[in-house]
C-alpha cells in the first residue's frame, strides 16, 4: 500500500521532470510560457474556489493575496540569494536552488495566509455584499501598501527576479494544490464548509463553529494564492502592482464562476480556457475586455452555474 | 482659519458630486439589494454625453447652454440606467446574489472598455461652458462660479429627490419596494416599474454629477468613473447603504475628508483614504452612520 503510493509519487515526479525537459527543449518558449501561466491560473482558481465555491463566501480580493505571495517570495530570492546559497554550497547547485525556491514560496504562502487571517477575522460577521466590499477594499489596500514600499520597487516595479519557476515546479504545485483542496473537500472539514455554504444559520445551529471554518477556508485559500503568486513572480521575473488590481481578482472570479462554483475540475477547465482565450484573441486586443465583459454578462444570464455546476469529472468524482 | 474654510468649500463641492453618485447607489441597493458596480460608469457616460452635446449644440458658452447640456446628459443617463436594468439585471431577478454582483461587474467593464472603443482611450477636454471666476468672497475665503453652481444644482436636485421620495405616490412606492417586494405586490404596486423608475432617477443624478465635475475638471476619459464610483460607493456605505439621507451625509463627509487629507497630509493617500474609511466603517458599524441594523430572519 505504502509502497504503491511511494511508487506513484516517483512516477509523477518523473513524469513532471520529463515534461519539463520536453517543454524546455523541444517546444517553443511562447507556448511553454502559456502552459506555465495556465498552471498558475489553475492554482489561483482552485484556491479561490475553496473560499467562494465551497464555503460560499464572497471574496473578491484574491489578487491581493497573490501579490503578497509574489512580493514576499521575490524579496526573499532577490535579497537573500547570496547569503543563503553560500551557506548551502555543500549541496549541488540545482538542489540548493530548488530548496531555496521552495522555502521562498512557502514564506510567500505563509504571509499570504496571514493576510487571509487578517481579512477573515474582522469580516466574519459580514454577510454577502458587505463581505464582498470588504475583501475588495482589503485587496486594494494591500496593493496600495505594496506600491508604497520602496524596497520592492514601489512604482517602478520589482525586477531581476531569478527565473526559478518552470513547468516542473508550477505543475508540482498545481498537483499539490488540487490534491490538498480536493482532500479537504472530501473530508469532515470539507463537509462543514459545504454546510456553511448551503445555510450558515442551520450549520451553526447543529454545532458547526462557522467562524472557525470560514477562517480555515480563507487561510488555506490565501496560502495557495500566495504560492501561485510566488510562482508567478519567478516566471515573469518582473513584478508591478498593476498586475494585482481589482481587474485581476475579477479574472479569477470569472474562472471560478465559469467553471462552476464548487467544482474543482470546473475551475481547472475554466482557468485553462480563460488563459488561452486572450492569447487566441491577441490580434483583437481592444476588443478583448469588451468580449470578456460580454461573456461575463451572458454567462450569468444564460448559464449562471457555469460549465460544470457543482459536479466534478474524472478522478475527483464524488 | 481662512485656509480651513477654503478647504471646507472645496470639500463641499466634491462632496456634492460624491453625494449625487452615492444617491444612485443607495437607491438601487434599497430596492434591489444590489450593489450596482456599473453606476460609476454611468457617471462617466454623463460626462461624455455632455462633451458631445456641448460640441454639437451651436450656442455660445453660457449658463443657458450648460443647462441644456446638463438636461440632455441627465436624460441620456436615465435611459442608459433603465436599459441596463432591463437587459442585465431583470433576467436575474431570482438569481443568487453573487450572480447579479458579477453581472454588475460585467456591465461596468463593458461600459468602460466599450467606452474606450467608442470614444477612444485618450482623454478629451470638456469645453469651458462657464468661466471660472470668483463668485463670492468673505474674509479671504473664495467661492468661485463653478463651485457655486455645483453646490446650487446639487442642492436643487437633492431637494427635488427628497420631494419625490417623500411626497409623491411613486416615491411612496419606492419606499415600499425597498421595504419588501412581496408586501408591495400585495398592495398592488408594480415592482418592475418602480425598479425602473429608481434606476431612471439614480442614473440621471449620476449623469448630472458627471457633467458638473467636467466643469471644474475638464479632462475626461472612459475610465474616469472607476475611482469616483468606488468612492461614492464607500460614501453610501458610510452613510448607510439603502438610506437616502445617509448617502448625502456619507457623500459630504467623504468629500470633506478627502479634501482635508489632500491638503493637510499628502495627496498619495487620497485614494487609499476611501478604502480605509470603508474598512473602518465595516468593522465598526457595517450598517453605516444612519443605517438601522436589520435583523436576519431565519
Amino acid at each position: 500500500m505504502i509502497l504503491s503510493r511511494f511508487l506513484k509519487t516517483i512516477l509523477i515526479l518523473t513524469l513532471l521532470l520529463g515534461l519539463n525537459w520536453l517543454f524546455k527543449n523541444q517546444i517553443n518558449p511562447y507556448f511553454t510560457q502559456i502552459v506555465c501561466l495556465i498552471g498558475i491560473n489553475i492554482i489561483m482558481a482552485v484556491s479561490l474556489n475553496l473560499i467562494n465555491g465551497i464555503t460560499g463566501q464572497f471574496s473578491i480580493g484574491h489578487a491581493g493575496f497573490m501579490a503578497i505571495g509574489a512580493y514576499t517570495a521575490a524579496a526573499i530570492t532577490v535579497y537573500l540569494h547570496d547569503p543563503v546559497l553560500s551557506r548551502l554550497s555543500f549541496l549541488p547547485m540545482p538542489v540548493a536552488e530548488g530548496l531555496f525556491f521552495i522555502a521562498a514560496l512557502f514564506a510567500g504562502g505563509l504571509f499570504a495566509s496571514l493576510a487571509g487571517l487578517l481579512v477573515g477575522i474582522p469580516t466574519l460577521r459580514l454577510r454577502g455584499d458587505y463581505l464582498a466590499i470588504a475583501t475588495l477594499g482589503f485587496g486594494e489596500i494591500i496593493r496600495v501598501i505594496v506600491l508604497n514600499l520602496e524596497f520592492v520597487g514601489g512604482a517602478r516595479g520589482f525586477g531581476d527576479i531569478p527565473e526559478y519557476a518552470n513547468f516542473f515546479w508550477i505543475y508540482l504545485f498545481v498537483l499539490i494544490t488540487v490534491a490538498v483542496v480536493a482532500n479537504l473537500v472530501k473530508s469532515f472539514k470539507g463537509m462543514a464548509l459545504l454546510a456553511i455554504r448551503e445555510d450558515e444559520v442551520a450549520a451553526e445551529s447543529i454545532g458547526i463553529p462557522t467562524s472557525r471554518y470560514k477562517i480555515i477556508a480563507f487561510t488555506v485559500g490565501s496560502f495557495f494564492a500566495g504560492i501561485g503568486g510566488g510562482l508567478f513572480a519567478h516566471l515573469i521575473t518582473y513584478l508591478h502592482t498593476n498586475s494585482f488590481t481589482f481587474l485581476k481578482s475579477i479574472e479569477f472570479i470569472v474562472m471560478v464562476v465559469l467553471g462552476g462554483l464548487g467544482s474543482i475540475t470546473g475551475s481547472i477547465l475554466a482557468a485553462t480556457l480563460l488563459t488561452l482565450l486572450p492569447e487566441a484573441l491577441r490580434g483583437f486586443d481592444e476588443w478583448r475586455m469588451v468580449a470578456y465583459s460580454l461573456l461575463l454578462i451572458l454567462m450569468m444570464i444564460l448559464r449562471p452555474q457555469g460549465i460544470l455546476g457543482t459536479r466534478e469529472i474524472g478522478f475527483l468524482k464524488r | 482659519m481662512t485656509e480651513f474654510l477654503q478647504q471646507l468649500i472645496n470639500g463641499l463641492a466634491w462632496g456634492s458630486i460624491y453625494a449625487l453618485i452615492a444617491l444612485g447607489y443607495t437607491m438601487v441597493y434599497g430596492v434591489l439589494r444590489l450593489i450596482n458596480f456599473a453606476h460609476g460608469d454611468v457617471y462617466m457616460i454623463g460626462a461624455m454625453t455632455g462633451y458631445y452635446a456641448a460640441h454639437r449644440i451651436a450656442l455660445g458658452a453660457s449658463g443657458f447652454k450648460f443647462g441644456i447640456v446638463l438636461a440632455l446628459s441627465m436624460i441620456a443617463c436615465a435611459l442608459l440606467g433603465a436599459l441596463i436594468e432591463r437587459v442585465a439585471y431583470r433576467p436575474l431577478r431570482n438569481a443568487p446574489r453573487l450572480s447579479v454582483l458579477i453581472t454588475a461587474i460585467g456591465v461596468s467593464l463593458f461600459l468602460e472598455y466599450g467606452g474606450q472603443l467608442l470614444f477612444g482611450a485618450d482623454p478629451k477636454f470638456f469645453p469651458e461652458l462657464i468661466a471660472n471666476r470668483p463668485f463670492l468672497e468673505w474674509r479671504g475665503v473664495v467661492i468661485n462660479n463653478i463651485q457655486f453652481i455645483i453646490l446650487l444644482v446639487s442642492v436643487i436636485l437633492m431637494v427635488l429627490l427628497q420631494f419625490i421620495v417623500m411626497k409623491t405616490k411613486i416615491g411612496k412606492a419606492m419606499r415600499a419596494v425597498s421595504f419588501s417586494h412581496t408586501a408591495s405586490q400585495f398592495v398592488g404596486i408594480n415592482v418592475g416599474s418602480v425598479i425602473t423608475v429608481t434606476f431612471l432617477i439614480g442614473s440621471a443624478l449620476a449623469g448630472a454629477a458627471g457633467v458638473m465635475v467636467s466643469l471644474s475638471n475638464p479632462k475626461i476619459d472612459p475610465l474616469m468613473g472607476i475611482m469616483p464610483g468606488l468612492k461614492a460607493f464607500v460614501a453610501a456605505v458610510l452613510g448607510g447603504i439603502g438610506n437616502i439621507p445617509g448617502a448625502l451625509v456619507g457623500g459630504y463627509l467623504m468629500g470633506i475628508a478627502e479634501t482635508f487629507v489632500t491638503a493637510y497630509l499628502s495627496s498619495t493617500y487620497r485614494d487609499a483614504l476611501a478604502f480605509i474609511i470603508l474598512i473602518l466603517i465595516l468593522l465598526v458599524k457595517p450598517t453605516g452612520l444612519l443605517g438601522k441594523a436589520v435583523k436576519e430572519k431565519v
